[in-house]
């Protein structure tokens, strides 16, 4: 099983994701905040990121939400607003008769979420 | 100076969590699932959800405000300016559905000190209204320059 996906969140997503989870961090919504504290803009939220790489297992799966069993990530890279992310997976085997795939996600060469591992079942 | 790992083992009190049908379509939207389990309720009944479905991740609205206290709680000491989230899982159980009333309840997992770094790492533990397990979340903290 292969697994891509590719997204590019726009200019507003952040604020949309900050409403949506209830993370208001400034880090993720305020341009000029973020590039006080050392940051190129305002990021993305790392579980944003992370809700990318399980919907491109859930896809993958059939596009039943019930597919996905577990989901780990490591967090890397800043991911940035307006640029590409592209989600890319292959099966690794089985574990108790899931499917363990491993993934990652990326903008560019700047790894955004690194060494992910995700056990998919087949739809009750 | 190494890092005081004291407060593992603490237990938070519990956090109760009302999941409404314009929450997760909010929460599907942001985050572009499509699939119409997430949008429509007889859609959902016909996929055998009990209503509209919450996506996987959705556990991070549910579950994020039971962990949120126990990072800013002063006894793990965590130092918010050198802090990153340095990973996350969950291990889903039973489908979150509209209408569910969930309770999660958070712990310290770990605390220790790798290359320099702190780890803390909290469990947070998801049942819905009739005990069954929605969703484990493992959430990894690290401070650098400790």
């Amino acid at each position: 099983m292969q697994v891509e996906l590719k997204v590019t969140p726009d200019k507003y997503l952040p604020h949309r994701y900050a409403g949506a989870s209830g993370d208001f961090n400034p880090i993720h919504i305020d341009k000029e905040f973020a590039e006080q504290v050392g940051l190129p803009s305002n990021i993305l939220h790392g579980l944003y990121s992370m809700a990318q790489v399980a919907r491109a297992c859930t896809t993958a799966a059939g596009g039943d939400p019930r597919s996905l069993r577990r989901l780990s990530v490591q967090f890397r890279g800043m991911g940035l607003p307006e640029q590409e992310i592209v989600v890319t997976g292959a099966d690794t085997g089985e574990r108790d008769g899931r499917t363990v795939l491993g993934l990652e996600a990326a903008q560019g060469d700047n790894k955004i979420i690194k060494n992910a591992e995700a056990e998919l079942t087949s739809a009750p | 100076m190494p890092v005081n790992a004291d407060a593992k083992g603490k237990t938070y009190p519990p956090f109760e969590y009302e999941v409404g049908k314009e929450k997760i379509k909010e929460y599907a939207w942001a985050v572009g699932e499509d699939n119409p389990v997430h949008f429509d309720r007889e859609q959902a009944r016909a996929a055998g959800f009990r209503d509209v479905a919450a996506p996987p991740m959705f556990a991070v609205v549910y579950s994020g405000g039971a962990v949120g206290p126990a990072v800013l709680d002063p006894e793990v000491g965590i130092n918010f300016a050198m802090m990153v989230h340095g990973g996350q899982e969950f291990v889903w159980g039973e489908p979150v559905c509209a209408g569910d009333t969930i309770t999660t309840q958070t712990s310290v997992k770990d605390i220790y000190e790798r290359g320099g770094m702190g780890f803390y790492v909290f469990e947070s533990v998801s049942l819905n209204q009739d005990d069954q397990e929605v969703v484990r979340g493992t959430w990894t903290n690290i401070v650098r320059g400790v």
